[in-house]
């Protein structure tokens, strides 16, 4: 599980004068299923077709078992990949679309032997019967996994996966996502996933790696990227966060919008100003006079198994997200139990994300906040005495 | 109102018809004629097509014209794909104003064409050696044709899947190998039909021919010109009938083809739309 495979070493990329990787250093584990997880020109797709021999990188080194593999050419790599819109051939069959990387094998592969493989490869991809289909007469799903035997059926070290699902509906997704992960599991194969739809890099994966503007946010497991995010870029990628500004004035205590909460983080300097993270689930509606915040509910929407409300708490819009009904303009409290903090040094992101002033129900905006602790008066209404 | 509408509509059809193709209908039906009048018709015979066949000046610019049109539609054909998979890996800033420039010589005016590609041969003849022949009117044909190949293969490409290529490669292809075994199938109706039109291109030439040809080779078109200037025979009618035959059956083939190939690709496109939702 633990040997590296590979090794992206000072990567730069560039085209033209636009910088799409920007000295990226990331090795890649055998047997693991990666997922490089991003928003569009996060420049995922581009390291893919670094590892897959498509692009040589404007500056640094690709290493694949310790060997540098910079100038060698595809069709030599032991990688195959998986595109974003299959790229079948649509001139030949399913069995010949499988069999298109055997018949290449020098020495020559015997027919049975080529025909042994791809039956084996349709069986694990469940298309058996299949084989003298035109491909477009298949379904999308059934697309899917043709490519995705065309490509094993070479048995690769590694298999590159681009946007894999993109073209299919939320429930073919969800199966296809279950198909993989088991196909991964069963060839014993790393597998590198590029998507930027986070809950299905965190569905599937062993590690996530976050990249934005060609820069490698944070690499961790689904557990450690959603709850420990390093950066208000990556806590608001993952999921959905509130993210405040706030300070430590010791560890384990953390203050925002004035109060000291109790936390479970330390090693900052006394009195750092700091990004301050709370998901949206980790805060509990009480009522006003037991609150340690008190805020305006703003909205509420209905999302089947909870409800979205947006609470304003002095100008800062918050998500929370309930199963309890609060209506819109009552006035509530809330409490945030020690490990529902997480606290962040700052970055370049702080402040960009985290508000939902300008929240819609699509989440995709990004809001600026315009909190200032400073300048707001204390509201009178709110239960007093800092716990520390 | 309607109907009075539609009924000078289609008199006024007709008439067009008539005004475009009575010379032509006038050359087929003298072609068969028995006498050797060429304003009174005697009666249907195969005479002047059976004199076509014995005349050797004709037979042997029919040869120099099939050798010319066959060579020069094969080798421009090549060039032409290969040049168009140039074009279509180029940036687009780039392709965009080369193949304004390819379309130039398709609508230049053959007389400057030819005249040009004349002086051309002449001058380099003058230095390396050699006078206009057949392989002189072999490039000029070639020079012709390579931008209607062009034409009809760039759509093709621009219908092919770039990451096609790509994944023959992730797959174990040589650039060389994916070439032969992806695109080419892919984009195989363009080069057929650039190929066709090329041949077609060639046949139906005069101009460019007249001037490059020099005394050594002359094609069919070439040589009709020169038996008008000589003896006015009905054997003339016969040589451009046969031609126009030839030109137009052609035309047909690729225009046809054309049409299925849209039809199948907008098939096609219907059922992948359906099964992807």
């Amino acid at each position: 599980m633990s040997k590296e495979l590979i090794r992206l070493s000072n990567c730069t990329m560039a085209f033209d004068d636009e910088i799409v990787l920007n000295n990226l250093n990331i090795y890649f584990n055998d047997q693991e299923f990666l997922t490089l997880l991003g928003p569009s020109g996060c420049g995922k797709t581009t390291t893919l077709r670094i590892i897959g021999g498509f692009l040589v990188p404007t500056k640094g080194d690709v290493f694949f078992d310790g060997v540098r593999i910079n100038d060698v050419p595809p069709y030599k790599r032991q990688v195959n990949t998986v595109f974003q819109k299959y790229a079948l051939f649509p001139h030949l069959n399913v069995f010949d679309n499988i069999a298109f990387g055997l018949k290449l094998i020098k020495p020559r592969l015997s027919k049975s032997e080529i025909e042994r493989r791809v039956t084996e490869m349709l069986e694990v991809v469940s298309l058996r019967g299949f084989e003298h289909r035109n491909v477009s007469q298949l379904s999308g799903g059934q697309q899917q996994r043709v490519a995705i035997a065309r490509a094993l059926v070479n048995q690769p070290k590694v298999l590159l996966l681009d946007e894999p699902l993109g073209a299919l509906d939320m429930r073919l997704r969800k199966d296809m996502q279950q198909e993989l992960k088991r196909i991964q599991q069963a060839m014993g194969i790393t597998f590198i996933y590029v998507t930027h739809d986070q809950e299905e890099a965190l569905a599937m994966s062993d590690t996530v790696v976050v990249m934005n503007e060609g820069v490698i946010q944070q690499i961790g497991t689904p557990e450690k990227i959603y709850n420990e995010p390093k950066n208000a870029f990556v806590a608001d990628f993952i999921g959905e966060s509130n993210i405040v500004d706030g300070t430590m004035p010791a560890d384990n205590v953390v203050e925002i919008f004035g109060r000291r909460f109790k936390c479970l983080d330390s090693g900052f300097a006394p009195g750092e100003p700091v990004d301050v993270v709370i998901r949206p689930e980790d805060v509990d509606i009480v009522d006003a006079r037991d609150g340690r915040l008190c805020g305006t509910v703003v909205s509420i929407t209905f999302k089947g198994m909870f409800y979205d409300i947006i609470v304003d708490f002095k100008g800062f819009k918050w998500l929370i997200q309930s199963t309890d009904y609060c209506a819109p303009g009552s006035y509530i409290g809330i409490k945030i139990d020690p490990d529902g903090f997480h606290v962040m040094k700052k970055s370049k992101y702080s402040g960009m994300f985290g508000d939902y002033s300008s929240y819609s129900a699509e989440y995709d905006e990004i809001g600026d906040a315009e909190y200032d602790p400073d300048s707001q008066p204390e509201d009178p209404g709110e239960a007093a005495g800092d716990e520390d | 109102m309607k109907k009075i509408g539609s009924t000078f509509g289609r008199v006024y059809m007709a008439l067009i018809m008539l005004f475009l193709y009575a010379p032509i209908i006038v050359l087929i039906v003298f072609s068969f004629n028995a006498g050797n009048s060429r304003s009174i018709f005697t009666g249907f015979s195969l005479h002047w097509y059976a004199e076509l066949f014995r005349d050797s000046m004709v037979l042997e610019s029919l040869y120099t014209t099939l050798a010319v049109s066959l060579l020069s539609a094969v080798i421009a054909t090549a060039l032409g794909t290969f040049a168009s998979i140039g074009f279509y890996s180029m940036k687009k800033r780039w392709r965009e104003p080369l193949l304004a420039i390819n379309n130039i010589p398709m609508m230049n005016a053959d007389i400057v064409t030819g005249v040009s590609l004349c002086l051309l041969f002449v001058a380099a003849g003058s230095i390396l050696g050699f006078s206009n022949g057949f392989a002189t009117l072999l490039i000029a044909h070639i020079t012709f044709n390579v931008p209607y190949v062009i034409l009809s293969v760039m759509p093709k490409l621009r219908q092919l899947d770039r990451h096609l290529v790509d994944a023959a490669q992730d797959l174990g292809c040589t650039w060389m190998q994916a070439f032969w075994k992806v695109i080419v199938p892919e984009i195989r109706p363009g080069i057929v039909n650039g190929a066709l039109m090329a041949f077609t291109m060639s046949i139906d030439d005069f101009i460019i021919s007249y001037f490059t040809a020099g005394t050594g080779a002359q094609t069919l078109a070439v040589t009709i010109y020169s038996m008008t200037k000589k003896r006015v025979t009905p054997e003339i009618n016969a040589l451009s009938t046969l031609l126009f035959a030839t030109v137009l059956t052609l035309l047909i083939v690729v225009n046809v083809r054309s049409a299925q190939q849209e039809k199948k690709r907008l098939k096609a496109e219907r059922a992948l739309r359906k099964t992807s939702v």
